[in-house]
């Protein structure tokens, strides 16, 4: 009896006990599926050769499951119908449609005080419950009555892919159509707005891009070419009736011009130190010959970062004056946290090609959200009373705006600055994909071939323009004002002076390296610009380190391998698939419901349901396997590092250094020493996830462990407890709820880590989005996989926070 | 006190927080009765206030947290709109005014110190002093030479160019009350600007504070949940609960006449001796003659003249700031005053 009061006792326990013990019956009810299902496409083989029915009756279901058989509708949610609204316009579901929205919206309609006024005030909530309307008109009650009596069907949710392409495609090409004259074949030609509008922005994107890379790079003759953007041809021309004067050939700044400007800009901003890091990174990049990827890098990112943080915080603001405009972004922004960004990749190529452009479009995309999300926390932040002063100074809304609330709310828009920054050089290697240039490019490069040490080496100089561009962004930003000074022309301006000086000292200095370097080999001038491959590298040295680690490691990293597949991941992988759709659906709801209750519920149950609707169900699961392994492991490292390294200040401030540059390094270079070791396995995959995935939990696990109030710290050692004790009774149950926010994160990285897997070769949903991305792309595919992958974190997402916030709230923490 | 002009003038003014709040009030014919309210969803924030303040005079509304005193004071700066009822400043509707009037108004004619003191974290004390000035279109130059006075006024100099955050509670809001007064208002607000300081830093600048309006001779609107401090500043003090103003008087008065429970249980624990001035006690000169030879100012604090008073057998007169007699003080008076609610004895008053 002790037991049941035991039970009765914890609610929550008893039903987690109840949703594992129905998960099980479930598994085990597979039977006749067993064997289809844990192979991963057989199951979809067999129902389109007509093998197996995709589902049955309701009489046979029945009988079935009284023989301990799930009918196979529960195994695998068939491919569904559902009534086409485009193409089948019916007069009754139209009606359903409008009758829906209408009840929704008599309660407001009714009670509003101002009739008049009502449509003005209340247009979202037309416009979303009308859009619940036609949801449910349109769709559900269609698919509802076709599913019981099969008579309206025109689609199925397998061919929403294809719908979604098509429609792209007459997006592109054949919507709202205007003549644009074709000099190439001399003649009028239709081309869709819609395709000319994203071409104007590629170009507009590419011509700032060209501009910052020439004057960096490419001299005076490419900067003239660019006028073509402007005129057909007239840059040329010009430039050819010109060949013969002295500024037609003046080349681009000579690197060591802009190290020296690197030099100053960072002790005026701030001081010797930053001076110091932005002089040094310059030389780095210059010594090992990595200019001139570097600066197309460079170029690339002075354009995406300011339109990120430009576009940002326009939204931000718009966000946080309009609540409407919140309620549509908020979601959006929810879902761009963990869309993967492969999946961004296949709508640009379709809509904006391939080149810097399309690469700076998707960093663009990519950077803003957390800008925007930033910008409307920092806002949101700034104290009431703070803007009561400032109304009562007599700002009017713009000064209110751009002198109060921006300014004040300054500390997390820079940390938004910080991680646009972070952002861009982090898509620096994924935009390389659809054709960016620059270090992302050549790290490519080196990872096809294996070069660890280069990688390696395009790595640093990555993460050190990041470094350096977010120190003097954020130097900038702090700067103040001396109204003191009442100085001459040339203290205030010695700087700009000392510019001037360097500048031309460092010209001059080129101009002699002409002929100081013009009898060494190949005479090039190594001050005006180091080639690359000419300058230092440290790859030999890597590469021995390398070489080391295979030769004498091989064998004994083998055999661990080995046992790790066959004992551990391989049968992870197949009880991951035996689970038939249902029993997927009891534990994760169920566990929805123990942890926010029927909300919860039904938000990760339809969260799933989008992706068992798809044709990737499988892929899913095998995702969702990965995912489960290395957060576990990366949880359970990170945990303990944390805790450990936490009880010294020094290792506490090493281990956070450590996170922050684990964390901006390119993630791609953790594949190659991987699949050196590992070979094409899972094995290189959840390696690579789990060394990226373990940075938040330590960094969480750090950061709640130091937060615990020194107080209570003390209560418990004046109650006599232990170091262990206290350990374990005070500081882990109140750091717990922060911990849990780096296991969410943990989760986000391994989600991220996981779909670039597919670069070693994976068959979860990362290999698919893979492949729709170098055929060419299909939106649809790849906005659907996308949106299965940003949904699986979404609903992990989900319950960690509401469980997180629950918890906070009962221990009373902010 | 009608031939003074008033400076702000509330009439009948409510502030319902909720939906339907005007609609409800309508109804209610200006009979509003808190727990109904509470009942449709709304919150009475203030309920039928009515009152004048004149040019010079020091107003302190007190009352506790959730009374509406903060939301009478948001009122009347028009940071949030009355839901009826109208304000006057200086004879004009406030309530009626465009958003551009309520700026011009707000930059020559306000200035508001908040509770925890709203700087600027991103400027200087130089540079929030001189904010409002700057927002108001002056060049930079002239802005940073008044804000300059303005420190040197309130005791920061040498700490122009310190962030708020290197300053003390009691410094910032000395910034505070310097960038209030950098617009030379004539209508000086301040929202519970001491409560967050602590016990000794607020009485410094409670003195600061009473040497400051020595000076500048503003008409103050002062909110406060201290009754201490409103005895200690006011010339007349309105006490709030629940958004109505049970009782507008001057400090002596509501000591001495509390018109409700409420005010009595605030006024029982106050030393009056430490509270009144002579001027509350004296009784005008009757036809005794015979007089002490001490003099005492009516002004005074009973206090700091009782043991004078009580030593003299015979009745002390008054003086006024001109040395006229105004009154005399009986010994009995003073000893009802030191002694007399601690008395077990029947009184007979």
């Amino acid at each position: 009896m002790s037991f049941i009061n035991y039970l009765s006792e914890r609610p929550k326990l008893t039903q987690l006990g109840i949703v594992l013990i129905v998960f099980f019956i479930l598994m085990s009810m597979t039977g006749l599926y067993h064997d289809l299902i844990v192979e991963r496409h057989l199951f979809a083989k067999s129902v389109v050769k007509g093998e197996i029915q995709s589902s049955v009756g309701f009489a046979e279901s029945m009988s079935m499951i009284l023989n301990w058989q799930l009918p196979p509708q529960l195994v695998r949610i068939p491919e569904l119908t559902f009534y086409h609204p485009v193409i089948n316009t019916s007069a009754t579901y139209v009606l359903i449609a409008l009758l829906v929205t209408a009840g929704l919206l008599y309660k407001s309609f009714a009670e509003s005080v101002n009739k008049s006024q009502w449509l003005r005030v209340n247009w979202f909530q037309i416009i979303s419950k009308g859009f619940v309307g036609i949801i449910v008109g349109l769709l559900f009650i269609p698919t509802l009555y076709n599913w019981f009596f099969g008579e309206v069907t025109r689609s199925t949710f397998w061919e929403i892919p294809m719908m979604l392409q098509d429609f792209s495609q007459y997006l592109i090409f054949e919507f709202w159509q205007t003549p644009v004259y074709d000099p190439e074949i001399e003649d009028y030609e239709d081309y869709g707005r819609v395709r000319l509008f994203t071409r104007a922005i590629g170009a507009t994107l590419l011509f700032l891009i060209n501009l910052v890379r020439e004057l960096l790079i490419g001299g005076f003759e490419t900067v003239v070419s660019l006028a073509n953007v402007f005129s057909d041809q007239s840059g040329w021309d010009w430039l050819n009736e010109n060949k013969d004067k002295w500024y037609s050939s003046v080349p681009a700044i000579p690197w060591t011009v802009l190290t020296a400007g690197a030099f100053i800009l960072g002790y005026k901003l701030q001081g010797v130190g930053l001076s110091i890091l932005a002089g040094f990174g310059c030389i780095y990049l210059a010594v090992f010959g990595q200019w001139e990827p570097a600066m197309q890098t460079l170029s690339f990112v002075l354009v995406a970062a300011p339109v990120s943080v430009l576009f940002g915080v326009i939204w931000g603001v718009l966000a946080y004056k309009s609540r409407t405009v919140e309620r549509v972004i908020t979601p959006l922004l929810l879902v761009a946290q963990t869309f993967p960004h492969f999946a961004y990749l296949v709508p640009i190529i379709v809509f904006f090609g391939i080149g810097d452009h399309a690469g700076a479009v998707a960093t663009i995309i990519f950077a803003t959200p957390p800008m925007i999300r930033l910008t409307l926390l920092g806002l949101k932040r700034v104290s009431p009373e703070v803007l009561d002063a400032g109304r009562m100074s007599g700002c009017h809304n713009y000064q209110l705006m751009f002198k109060v609330l921006i300014p004040t709310a300054r500390r997390d828009i820079l940390i938004g600055v910080n991680q646009v920054i972070m952002q861009c050089l982090a898509m620096a290697v994924i935009a390389s994909f659809i054709g960016a240039m620059g270090l992302g490019f050549n790290l490519l490069l080196a990872l096809n071939q294996l070069r660890v040490g280069q990688a390696l080496e395009l790595g640093v100089c990555i993460v050190l323009i990041a470094v350096v561009l977010d120190k003097l962004s954020l130097a900038w930003a702090n700067k103040q004002t001396d109204y003191f000074a009442d100085l001459s022309f040339v203290e205030r301006n010695k700087t700009a002076l000392l510019f001037v000086a360097v500048f031309f000292a460092a010209l001059l200095f080129a101009w002699f390296g002409n002929w100081m370097f013009a009898d060494t080999a190949k005479g090039i001038n190594y001050f005006y610009l180091i080639p690359h491959n000419k300058g230092i590298t440290t790859e030999p040295f890597w590469q021995a380190g390398v070489d080391y680690m295979v030769s004498n490691w091989r064998a004994d990293i083998k055999i661990f391998n080995k046992w790790l597949l066959v004992e551990v991941l391989m049968p992870m992988k197949a009880s991951y698939l035996a689970m038939p759709a249902i029993a997927t659906f009891v534990l994760t709801m169920g566990v929805g419901y123990i942890i926010g209750g029927i909300r919860s519920a039904i938000v990760v149950g339809s969260f799933m349901l989008f992706i068992a609707l798809t044709p990737w169900w499988e892929r899913a699961l095998i995702t969702m396997y990965m995912l489960t392994f290395a957060v576990i492991v990366s949880v359970f490292i990170g945990t303990i590092v944390g805790a450990i390294c936490v009880q010294n200040k020094r290792a506490t401030k090493f281990i956070l250094l450590v996170c922050d540059t684990f964390q901006t390094f390119p993630s791609f270079i953790y594949l190659i020493p991987v699949i050196m070791l590992f070979g094409v396995t899972d094995t290189s995959v959840l390696i690579a996830v789990i060394v990226y995935a373990v940075i938040p939990p330590t960094r969480y696990t750090v950061e709640g462990l130091r937060n615990v109030p020194e107080s209570l710290l003390d209560a418990a050692d004046m109650s006599g407890a232990t170091k262990l004790q206290r350990m374990f009774k005070i500081e882990f149950p109140l750091a717990f709820p922060h911990i849990m926010l780096g296991v969410n994160q943990c989760v986000v990285f391994a989600l991220f880590m996981v779909i670039i897997g597919a670069f070693i070769g994976t068959e979860d949903l990362g290999q698919e989005i893979m492949q729709q991305l170098f055929s060419g792309g299909n939106i649809g595919s790849g906005l659907m996989l996308g949106f299965c992958v940003a949904f699986i974190g979404l609903a992990v997402d989900h319950l960690i926070q509401t469980w997180a916030t629950k918890r906070r709230k009962l221990l009373g923490i902010d | 006190m009608s031939d003074q002009q008033s400076v702000i003038k509330c009439d009948s003014v409510y502030k319902i927080f909720g939906k339907n709040a005007e609609k409800m009030l309508q109804n209610a014919n200006g009979k509003v009765v808190a727990e109904e309210f509470q009942k449709a969803g709304c919150v009475v924030g203030v309920n039928n206030a009515s009152f004048e303040v004149n040019k010079g005079e020091m107003l302190v509304v007190m009352g506790l947290s959730g009374s509406g005193k903060s939301t009478l004071l948001r009122c009347i700066s028009r940071l949030t709109d009355a839901t009826a009822g109208n304000i006057y400043i200086e004879g004009e509707d406030l309530t009626s005014m465009s958003d551009k009037e309520l700026i011009e108004l707000r930059r020559n004619k306000m200035g508001m110190v908040f509770q925890s003191f709203a700087l600027l974290p991103h400027k200087t004390v130089l540079e929030n002093i001189a904010f409002p000035l700057q927002v108001k279109g002056n060049s930079t130059k002239d802005s940073i030479q008044r804000a300059k006075d303005m420190v040197d006024l309130v005791g920061l100099t040498g700490r122009e160019n310190y962030f708020p955050r290197q300053l003390s509670g009691g410094q910032q809001q000395r910034v505070g009350i310097a960038r209030s007064l950098a617009v030379e208002p004539d209508i000086w607000f301040l929202d519970e600007p001491f409560s967050a300081l602590d016990p000794l830093i607020r009485k410094e600048m409670q003195d600061e504070f009473l040497r400051l309006q020595g000076v500048l001779n503003k008409t103050i609107l002062f909110v406060t949940h201290d009754f201490d401090e409103a005895l200690r500043l006011a010339d007349r003090i309105a006490i709030m609960k629940d958004g109505i103003i049970e009782q507008l008087d001057t400090p002596a008065n509501i000591v001495l006449n509390p018109a409700t429970e409420y005010v009595r249980k605030f006024t029982e624990d106050v030393p009056r001796e430490k509270v009144l001035k002579i001027k509350s006690v004296m009784e005008p000169v009757g036809d005794e003659k015979d007089f002490s030879d001490l003099r005492v100012s009516e002004d005074a604090i009973i206090e700091t003249v009782a043991e004078a008073v009580l030593a003299d057998p015979k009745s002390v007169p008054v003086l006024n700031a001109n040395d006229d007699i105004v009154g005399v003080v009986h010994s009995s008076k003073v000893i009802h005053v030191l002694f007399g609610e601690n008395s077990t004895l029947e009184s007979n008053a």
